[in-house]
């Protein structure tokens, strides 16, 4: 449960939410991420970190390299992450009909 | 059952917006707002307080075997029967913000309705704090069940 609001908590920020863009077409390296940025190297290695310890980010050794990924499984979470709130009004609302069809009948 | 309930919610935006159609008029859908004792069926709380009136004020609580798990309570900023109602929202002994809420009432034939939920939060992080709530609870309910089947088991 921590962990999912962290996950929130890392996609509230703009820097992040750029980084996960930059990776999401091609697995990049912390050196090639920061280029695109104008704030200081060890920040983008802040949220790189971030993004890494609520699974948004994918982190693969490639000889001395490290390239980011974006996990795609992770990202789905997020796109459903509304569904239970939905799934929780609707249940309520259909509850509210059947009783209020009741109402009417009586 | 067919999910009629939609769900707006925007990206970087502090608000939500909550849409359904009812297969009732909407003097019924309004009751259902309106009559204590309805409200406490569908919403599976406790009304404590609910005056139907501008600057009237609600309260609700619900309790799980014998303890209050939640409650919650509001001003009622406007209230036009059959229209709308805009009203305030908090939650207490939780770190959210209180939430303004606008409700719409539409009549949309003689036996259809629409309800318009737009609620506005203090930031966007509230906002999807919140919207991770009912998952957290499913959690918990998930794990309760567990917990009675395991107790059974002993």
């Amino acid at each position: 449960m921590n962990l999912r609001r962290d996950v929130f908590q890392a996609i509230a920020d703009p820097t992040r939410r750029a980084i996960l863009t930059l990776v999401a077409t091609q697995a990049m390296t912390a050196g090639a991420i920061a280029a695109n940025f104008d704030t200081a190297r060890p920040t983008v290695s802040k949220h790189l970190q971030i993004l890494t310890e609520c699974e948004l980010l994918q982190p693969s050794q490639t000889g001395r390299e490290i390239h980011y990924h974006l996990n795609a499984r992770k990202m789905k979470e997020i796109a459903d992450f509304i569904e239970p709130f939905r799934n929780m009004w609707d249940d309520r609302f259909n509850k509210l009909e059947s009783i209020m069809k009741k109402y009417k009948t009586k | 059952m067919e999910r009629k309930t939609k769900i707006r919610a925007e990206e970087n935006c502090q608000e939500l917006i909550i849409t359904r159609e009812f297969d009732l008029p909407v003097e019924l859908l309004f009751k259902a707002y309106e009559d204590p004792e309805i409200v406490a069926q569908w919403m599976g709380t406790k009304v404590i307080q609910l005056e139907n009136r501008k600057h009237g004020s609600w309260r609700f609580e619900t309790s799980h075997n014998g303890q209050v798990m939640f409650s919650a309570n509001g001003v009622i900023l406007d209230f036009v029967p059959e229209q709308k109602i805009t009203r305030t929202f908090e939650m207490e002994n939780s770190p959210f913000p209180v939430q303004l809420e606008f409700l719409e009432f539409e009549k949309l034939t003689a036996d259809t309705s629409k309800l318009t939920m737009q609620i506005i939060f203090k930031s966007v992080a509230f906002r999807n704090q919140l919207l991770q709530m009912p998952f957290a609870n499913g959690l918990n309910m998930a794990h309760d069940r567990l917990q009675a089947i395991l107790s059974g088991l002993q």
